[in-house]
């Protein structure tokens, strides 16, 4: 082994470590994850945890390896080393559809809504609700979606006028504050968004921005993935950083700046 | 790409919907209820004879075989798919069931019709399981896969009907294809489900029927499909695997299985358009749904639904169909050459598109 590898091996270790709040256990524990794609090990035996209430924003240059990861978490791509621990319960995350239901709920980048349909009829997509159609046939609860869609909507203050309406035809935050919304109403005990505010105007990242902190008042958790170190700084507790696979820095926000953060990133 | 801010499209204000005018688009959306009733207006003037309760009746029956194909394909459609095979799957089904009810012959009339109608379900089932297969399981286009059952349907129909239309000489047959639920004669008063009592000779021809049993089977099958449709769990789904399947799939919709059972009952309703066929003809024809595939989809691209998916009503289809078998019937009483149909019919199918079109321009 040449000194240079040796040195690169054992940059882990030293990464700057995170100030983790006392006594808490976390929600995600990843330990040693490590995902391949034939030669190429895109994430390196990654340590990654996250706890209650805490907004993480996962950085790093294109092919760092963070999108990879947060795939892992999120079931689309299955880890070929180290484990996942969900509140202290290892848990094996085999599709998309499983990480729902253990309470894992990605905000992915093209949204993943049916824009035909509407805000509500998306919000309980895959989940609705039974109901009676014309009084005596088995259908769907309709008023009800609607009431709690509108519920969930106003707690995160949202204004859809037309929950009805097919999503096409909102606006970007509007969009995205379905897609958040939907996260929020199943009880999501881990929140995922990928590049949240990449397709937005100004006002609508403002909006989305304050979504992340009215979901953190809730106590949920939730990994950020941006590029923008405006949005960045804004929002996030902890910064993970990543370079090439490995972990290289986790710092708490009020402790850098976004000069120290680039230079992590690109080495 | 990175997101710079200074660079975005400009911002919306995010608690306002994008509105299209009301009045134009309730017109846009509405465009073939309106459409249908100029064309009521039209004929009602220029064809003596069409504005008639009894011509109104004769179009509801004429369209019935052409909306119960359309029915299922409005599954299909939504789902962003095709179903070409609707046609044949319908002849085969007419074909298949004809014969049962031709080897039955001398058996009670019941057990004949039942007979028959399981016949033409469990064509339906099979070709639909088949189509279903192919689009949901092996990830064949659809277009591909119902053309290579449409083939099959054909071939068997003809190997087993032999060609010629395979006829039932049973008696009390026709009147389940051609009754009335109620008769009224001047004399004799008023009957549900048969002639008047006494009724008989050139007295029958001063009978008048209300509510063609064509009609009645048509309101039932599309009360049904539009409470699958428009209220069920499964309907719901149908509009998300049209949509966006990659959502639907991550929100724990079963895709496979979903477009599976859209087939199977799209080749259903086929089959049974093949069964009401029977019922009115009293045989059945191995290209009796020949012509017919194409209308159907005319009709529910005419009734608002989109070709792309995740968009389209039963209602539409409806009316869709009610378009189509309105041409068709003030043509005929204007004595105008049948074959204009199709030009008028094209046309009709071209605007609506055009229309469609504009809807998204105007309205996004």
């Amino acid at each position: 082994m040449s000194p240079l590898a040796t040195e690169t091996r054992t940059a882990p270790a030293s990464i700057p470590q995170g100030p983790h709040p006392e006594g808490l256990a976390p929600v995600l524990r990843c330990r040693k994850l490590t995902k391949r794609f034939g030669g190429l090990v895109a994430v390196d035996q990654v340590d990654f945890d996250v706890y209650p209430g805490e907004t993480v924003a996962l950085l790093g240059d294109n092919g760092a390896g963070k999108s990879t990861l947060i795939q892992t978490v999120a079931g689309v791509h299955r880890p070929d080393g180290g484990s996942i621990e969900l509140d202290g319960k290892e848990v094996e995350i085999r599709s998309p559809l499983q990480a729902r239901d253990l309470g894992i709920e990605t905000v992915f980048q093209d949204l993943a809504l049916c824009d035909n349909l509407g805000a509500a009829e998306n919000i309980f997509l895959g989940r609705e609700l039974p109901g009676k159609a014309y009084r005596f046939l088995p259908g769907l609860n309709e008023a009800r979606m609607r009431s709690e869609a509108k519920s969930v909507l106003s707690e995160l203050h949202i204004n859809i006028r037309n929950l009805d309406a097919p999503v096409r035809t909102l606006s970007g935050g509007q969009r995205q504050a379905t897609a958040i919304a939907r996260a929020v109403y199943w009880k999501a005990r881990l929140m995922i968004m990928d590049e949240p505010t990449a397709a937005l105007g100004v006002p609508e990242q403002k909006k989305v921005l304050s979504l992340i902190e009215a979901l953190k008042a809730r106590g949920v958790p939730v990994i950020v993935i941006s590029h923008n170190m405006q949005d960045v700084f804004e929002v996030a507790d902890r910064l993970f950083i990543m370079r090439r696979g490995r972990a290289v820095a986790d710092l708490r926000a009020a402790d850098t700046n976004a000069n120290e953060v680039v230079r992590l990133m690109v080495g | 790409m990175s997101a710079n801010p200074t660079t975005m499209s400009p911002p919306s204000i995010d608690d306002e919907n994008i509105r299209p005018a009301g009045l134009i688009a309730l017109a846009s959306r509405l465009w073939a209820v309106l459409f249908l009733i100029a064309l009521i207006v039209f004929f009602s003037i220029v064809a003596p004879g069409f504005f008639d309760l009894f011509n109104f009746q004769a179009v509801g029956a004429n369209m019935a075989v052409l909306l119960v194909l359309g029915l299922g394909q409005t599954f299909v459609i939504i789902s962003a798919g095709i179903d070409l095979s609707t046609g044949f799957v319908m002849g085969l089904s007419s074909v298949a069931s004809a014969l049962v009810m031709q080897g039955l012959t001398g058996y009670p009339l019941p057990v004949i019709i039942f007979a028959g109608l399981a016949m033409a379900l469990l064509i339906g089932l099979a070709a639909g399981a088949v189509n279903g297969a192919l689009v949901a399981y092996m990830r064949v286009p659809p277009f591909i896969a119902t053309l290579g059952t449409l083939s099959v349907a054909q071939g068997v129909a003809y190997v087993l009907s032999g060609g010629p239309p395979v006829s039932i000489a049973t008696r009390g047959l026709g009147f389940f294809g051609n009754g009335f639920l109620a008769y009224f004669h001047p004399e004799a008063g008023l009957s549900i489900l048969g002639l008047p009592e006494g009724v008989s000779g050139a007295a029958v021809r001063d009978v008048m029927g209300f509510f063609p049993l064509q009609v009645v089977y048509i309101v039932i099958l599309a009360a049904f499909f539009g409470w699958l449709l428009g209220r069920t769990r499964f309907g719901r789904h149908v509009y998300a695997v049209g949509g966006n399947p990659k959502a639907a799939s991550r929100a724990g919709i079963p895709l496979e299985w979903t477009l599976f059972r859209i087939y199977v009952l799209c080749s259903t309703s086929a089959a049974l358009a093949g069964f009401l066929y029977v019922l009115r003809f009293n045989g059945g024809v191995a290209n009796a749904g020949d012509a017919l595939m194409l209308s159907s989809v005319a009709a529910i691209a005419i009734g608002g639904a989109s070709m792309l998916g995740g968009q389209g009503r039963i209602l539409g289809t409806i009316v869709g169909a009610l378009v189509i078998a309105v041409i068709q019937n003030g043509l005929v009483i204007l004595g105008i050459d049948p074959f204009w149909q199709y030009v008028a019919v094209g046309a009709v199918i071209i605007m609506a598109v055009l229309v469609d079109q504009a809807k998204g321009r105007f309205f996004p």
